[in-house]
């Protein structure tokens, strides 16, 4: 690992101000993504902020049918959450299959969705549901956020303060972990709403997590994994590299996106 | 350089050490507690597995610095007085292990695990919960066996209690 200071903030302000400060700073929240890199020496920042100890960051809030993750909340913490699991089990679930033990402890809901990695679980999540994302500065929508592999609507200094969605009437996630990093080979979150059904893919596009419209409009006539027979995913934009060739991903989509409504069905 | 305090095994120990030193050669290096091992470069492998402020977490996965503050457990630290905690007791009992180099992750992860899952354990559950501690000699076999029986043996220690 190159060179690096640490430091650690109490506030959001302080934490903008130390950003602001360095000559080439970097958030770290979990860090279950970032120190990896470092370590690799594929990230070298200047300096390191660390948002893990911020207060207003924390917690897990359900009241009626709104749901609000503070952005610091770990895998495990949404995983374990009682009112989230009445609430939206599938979102449990999904927290419960992130890497393994040990980077659940550590690693964060923010800290996923801003690295936007193109396999990570959470984008899929927050796509299907329509989530907003809070920051410091402003609220995104889903749709708008997720932008590219590894790119968000994000600003360099900006830091993600929550996430918030309306319960659905009905979601489900299926997934196909890569069995070596638990990474989406490829995953399927669907969310039914009165408003209509959302499906979000993840681990299969070529730029990232994005909407299934086929299977969005297969679901929305019949909200049953047999409404998906027959329903094809085209290969082009999706991804091909030593896991999978861009045809098995096109599969894949298809399948787990029944599972995610069997899931969802329960 | 980072000033940095924490509290391991019990123990309050402080340091000096480049801000980039991961929590993992702390212990190694400066606390001379080389019971943590780093079996991987990548995060993968789960040798370094110690518990922060009561969660496992991989050691070679974050900076001292970002524990400074915090409790931390190591292999070290489990047995009291000289009498094996019971997770050792039953890798040993078991033969949980061969080569031993990825045991002390091995069983840093098992007191993490039957602490979370007072209600018992089965095998499915404890193998999909060793999903982020790789062994490449045993097969895992006797390891699930050695977790299954310590998660016995404690919870019944528990309900005597």
């Amino acid at each position: 690992m190159h060179q690096t200071t640490y430091h650690r903030a109490s506030s959001v302000s302080e934490a903008v101000k130390l950003l602001n400060d360095a000559d080439d700073g970097k958030y770290v929240a979990g860090g279950q993504t970032l120190i990896p890199t470092m370590k690799q020496r594929l990230a070298a920042p200047s300096d390191l902020v660390d948002l893990r100890h911020i207060a207003d960051l924390k917690g897990i809030e359900v009241s009626g049918d709104k749901v609000k993750i503070g952005a610091a909340a770990t895998h495990a913490e949404v995983a374990e959450n009682a009112a989230l699991a009445k609430a939206c089990p599938a979102l449990c679930h999904l927290a419960t299959h992130i890497g393994d033990p040990h980077v659940r402890h550590m690693g964060t809901i923010g800290g996923s969705i801003a690295n936007n990695d193109p396999a990570a679980d959470y984008p899929a999540a927050l796509l299907a549901l329509a989530a907003t994302v809070h920051t410091n500065k402003r609220e995104i929508s889903a749709d708008d956020f997720f932008v590219d592999l590894f790119e968000t609507a994000l600003e360099d200094d900006e830091i993600i303060t929550a996430v918030s969605f309306t319960v659905p009437e009905k979601a489900g996630y299926g997934k196909f972990p890569n069995p070596a990093s638990r990474y989406a080979l490829t995953g399927v979150f669907v969310a039914r709403r009165a408003d209509g059904v959302r499906a979000a893919v993840t681990g299969a596009g070529e730029n990232g997590v994005f909407r299934a419209e086929a299977i969005e409009k297969a679901l929305s006539s019949s909200f049953d994994a047999s409404a998906l027979d027959g329903v094809t995913i085209p290969a082009d934009g999706l991804m091909t590299d030593i896991h999978a060739s861009a045809e098995y991903r096109a599969n894949l989509i298809a399948v787990m996106a029944k599972r995610a409504v069997q899931a969802a069905n329960g | 350089m980072a000033e940095i305090s924490m509290t391991v095994n019990g123990r309050k120990v402080t340091g000096t050490v480049e801000d980039r030193t991961l929590l993992v050669h702390f212990l190694r290096e400066n606390q001379g507690l080389t019971g943590t091992h780093v079996g991987c470069d990548t995060s993968q492998c789960g040798a370094c597995v110690v518990h922060l402020d009561g969660k496992a977490v991989k050691s070679c996965t974050m900076l001292a610095a970002q524990a400074s503050g915090s409790q931390v457990l190591t292999i070290e630290g489990l047995a009291e007085g000289g009498e094996l905690h019971p997770v050792q007791a039953a890798f040993k009992e078991h033969h949980g292990l061969q080569c031993g180099f990825c045991t002390p992750g091995m069983i840093m992860a098992a007191v993490d695990m039957i602490r979370r899952h007072p209600q018992g354990l089965d095998e499915k559950t404890v193998r999909a919960e060793l999903e982020g501690n790789i062994c490449r000699c045993t097969g895992y076999h006797n390891i699930v066996k050695a977790v299954l029986a310590a998660s016995e043996a404690m919870s019944g220690k528990a309900k005597a209690a």
